[in-house]
């Protein structure tokens, strides 16, 4: 943690700064240190998660059927908690802290705090991992009442809930800082507000979270008699949804910002994209819903109301960034020069840069595969022949998977040497990553949806139901999905692999960047960073043909979709 | 939020819209956005769930 | 650019482009469309749950169902020990989910209304009907009630697809469906 500069006299005494020599931006060594250890341990996380999840699909693979039911229910808690949970938080924790503290340019509030959230993160998120390799708590990452886990996976799950909110204090503490001594004018920065809107869903993520996993924990532990199953739910996924709202915003947010920082890209318009995220702080919890809308005991008035986020305006929010941030591209990539028919601009787009190539794949898989699929689902009917089977988890891998990790994953190719300060190593490998991670995902999601179509259930071991009494057997093509499932989720492990060994050997044993080295090979491309950017702030009118044939495409496969779907629920028994 | 109304350079400003003092100020959007999913979802649906008749 | 503050001090008072209002207007009435099917199919779909739910001990709801097993009992399915019921259509029937087998196999009859009420005897099971792909969620402490209209005959399994335990997997059930003479 090389100290370049100290700061002048404004500020904290005691905060140290370093200049960016990329990007000028001053950086609080504080909060570069913790956005190094944050990610470092986010990067972890992934590869021990994401190791227990290829184990699964292994295991789902018919014809290999790797783990016995034990260990495959036991993985399948630990894979859900370490990537769904740990690894995406303490990555988004670095991402709060570089949204912050580095793009405000100014220093971190109580750095001690946000140390102290660190370990009590790590601590949290150790001590839940313990608990279920010992083998008490195989009760999956959703841990439903009465099936009881020990104690201490209660536990570890708060105590990293507790570090988390201090992370996020530490986050809003900053905001107070820049506006109070001054670090910029006027509004904060588009990425910055997206950060925020992450930051708020959180702070509603672990107050749910805690309403009612504390009582959970006092039950186990024998303090309390008996945990209403409805009750926990309905609070849990006041939690367990969204929190991967927190991974929508706060990978929107980097989409916004690597099409800034790689093709120079304006918003089109601050208000609209401000709007969206407003959406989002207002609506988009309300998701929570979806799991409950084959739960006896809620009105459908309730379900509709929310699952649909309130008249689907954060599904409002979602389109409009999925227009915006293409567009702010095409447009920045015309004024670059590609302004030749309608794809030029998209075709001479930097892809062979993974923090590109990375991006462009998350949005893709995530509106396509993604969102879509998440909103068929969450229809109030149309979840009644996909509640609980693999299609569950075919979309929340397109939206988790495809989407966050991917967007995490390309920003890591600009943190690595903007913030750490290293070349990437191996840079054909990283070349490649995002594509044979993306393929990977992309076929898990769709063969996983294809299964759920047909029938199969979620979080199962067996699906021949060799040991059960009375037999049933799910189509031939279904055990096709899964094995097809099988070979894309080796494909996914390598692209991780790929990943994880870029970023860490990069990380420890990378050569540091040096002023020459810098200037032949820039992060930021003369094309695009701040230094062709005469104006920023929103685009002036520019006609976009290339973004409206794209929404034009995904607006169309959404419709069909949507209604193909009602076609066969139509086709089930009649309920009422 | 009380500084929006002076620029910078001195010269009298037109007042900042009032969406745009909103967006502007995180602590306000906290509140609403911890706020409308605590009314929306967590207490209608508690409310729902502490009023299921017992079976006849 | 995105990670600079807006320039324009005013940014709220810039104009939008058209590209930014037509997509916005088609984004809201979709989003209206899609809350309107949602609305419209309870009045003119088929398929919908009721809202019918009742707190219940378990103990209690499982003398309801060996009632009604005691009462239409017919056979037992293969040699399960499981015995199969054929209730009067029209009628009020059970099923129970508990560790790990759905109790008892239902006999029914095609085109036929009934009442199926579904709860959990411990923990939280997913009742998941193939091949028909219908899929609820069963929790103990609740009586789940809606009216069932079987409109195709055939043998139907029920797979647990809530995870319950390391026995989970072998949780399988049957509904027979059988034309009406």
């Amino acid at each position: 943690m090389a100290v370049d500069t100290q700061a002048p006299s404004r500020g904290f005494i005691g905060a140290s700064y370093r200049t960016c020599p990329e990007t000028g931006l001053k950086v609080c060594s504080q909060a570069e240190a913790l956005i190094k250890v944050n990610a470092v341990v986010a990067v972890v996380f992934l590869a021990v998660g994401g190791f227990f999840g290829l184990m699964v699909a292994l295991t789902r693979w018919p014809a290999v059927h790797l783990l016995p039911a034990d260990w495959f229910y036991l993985l399948l808690t630990a894979h859900g908690a370490d990537v769904l949970l740990f690894w995406v938080i303490f990555f988004e924790v670095a991402v709060l802290y570089f949204a912050s503290a580095i793009i405000l340019n100014c220093r971190l509030a109580a750095p001690k705090f946000a140390w102290l959230a660190f370990v009590l993160m790590v601590v949290g998120a150790v001590l839940a991992n313990v608990a279920v390799l010992q083998g008490e708590s195989s009760v999956m990452f959703t841990s439903y009442v009465p099936m009881q886990a020990a104690p201490h996976f209660y536990l570890g799950l708060i105590v990293f809930a507790v570090g988390t909110l201090i992370a996020v204090f530490c986050f809003f503490g900053t905001l107070v800082i820049a506006k109070e001594e001054g670090s910029y004018e006027g509004s904060v920065p588009l990425v910055t507000f997206g950060a925020i809107t992450a930051a708020i869903i959180a702070v509603f993520t672990i107050a749910s979270g805690a309403i009612i996993l504390i009582p959970t924990f006092l039950w186990s532990i024998g303090y309390i008699s008996h945990i209403d199953p409805l009750m926990y739910k309905v609070i849990w996924w006041g939690m367990g949804h969204a929190s991967q709202q927190i991974n929508v915003s706060a990978q929107v947010a980097i989409w916004y910002a690597v099409a800034a920082m790689l093709l120079g890209a304006k918003p089109l318009s601050e208000k609209v994209s401000r709007m969206a995220f407003l959406m989002y702080i207002l609506f988009l919890q309300l998701a929570s819903a979806h799991h409950l809308l084959v739960e006896p005991g809620v009105s459908s008035e309730w379900k509709i109301f929310n699952t649909s986020y309130a008249l689907y305006l954060a599904v409002l929010g979602s389109m409009i960034h999925g227009m915006s941030i293409p567009g702010a591209m095409e447009a920045a990539q015309r004024r670059n020069g590609f302004n030749n028919g309608i794809f030029e601009w998209l075709r001479k787009a930097p892809w062979s840069n993974p923090a590109f190539s990375g991006t462009m794949l998350s949005i893709v898989i995530f509106g396509f595969l993604g969102g879509i699929s998440g909103v068929v689902m969450g229809t109030e009917q149309l979840n009644l022949i996909m509640h609980n089977t693999l299609y569950v988890p075919g979309h929340f891998h397109a939206t988790v998977v495809g989407g966050t990790t991917l967007a995490f994953m390309a920003v890591s190719y600009l943190l690595v040497p903007l913030i750490f300060r290293k070349e990437i190593m191996f840079k054909k490998i990283a070349q490649w990553q995002p594509y044979v991670f993306g393929a990977g995902v992309a076929g898990i999601s769709l063969f996983m949806m294809g299964a759920g179509t047909l029938g199969v259930a979620r979080r199962h071991w067996d699906m021949g139901f060799s040991d059960a009494a009375m037999s049933f057997d799910y189509p031939a093509t279904a055990f096709l999905m899964m094995g097809l499932n099988g070979i894309a989720a080796l494909c996914a492990a390598l692209g991780g692999l790929m990943y994880v060994l870029v970023i860490v050997c990069s990380v420890f044993f990378g050569k540091a960047r040096t002023p020459e080295s810098i200037a032949a090979f820039p992060t930021l491309p003369k094309t695009g960073g701040a230094a062709t950017v005469t104006t920023y702030g929103s685009e002036a009118h520019p006609k976009l043909p290339g973004t409206v044939v794209l929404v034009s495409v995904f607006f169309v496969a959404f419709v069909l979709y949507y209604y193909v779907n009602w076609k066969y629920l139509s086709e089930v028994w009649p309920l009422s | 939020m009380s500084d929006q109304n002076t620029g910078s350079g001195g010269a009298p400003e037109e007042r900042v819209p009032a969406m745009q003092r909103l967006l502007d100020n995180p602590f306000l959007l906290l509140f609403m956005g911890v706020a409308t999913p605590a009314a929306l979802y967590l207490l209608w649906g508690v409310m729902e769930l502490s009023q299921i008749p017992l079976a006849p | 650019m995105a990670i600079f503050p807006p320039q324009n001090r005013l940014w709220w008072k810039e104009p939008l482009s058209g590209i930014e209002i037509t997509w916005i207007g088609v984004a809201f009435v979709w989003g209206l469309v899609m809350f309107g099917t949602m609305v419209g199919w309870h009045f003119v779909g088929k398929q919908n749950l009721s809202n019918e739910t009742y707190r219940i001990n378990p103990n209690a709801f499982g003398e309801k169902v060996e009632a009604m097993v005691e009462r239409y009992q017919v056979r037992e399915e293969g040699d399960t020990g499981i015995p199969v019921v054929h209730p009067a259509p029209g009628t009020d029937i059970y099923m129970l989910g508990r560790l790990w087998e759905w109790y008892p196999v239902l006999e029914l009859e095609k085109d036929q209304k009934y009442r199926l009420h579904l709860s959990s005897m411990d923990w939280q099971h997913g009742f998941s009907l193939q091949p028909q792909n219908i899929n609820l969620q069963v929790h103990p402490g609740y009586e789940m009630v809606l009216t069932i209209t079987p409109d195709k005959s055939g043998e139907y399994a029920v797979v647990c697809n809530e995870f319950c335990g390391i026995g989970h997997h072998t949780m399988v059930g049957k509904i027979h469906v059988i034309d009406n003479k």
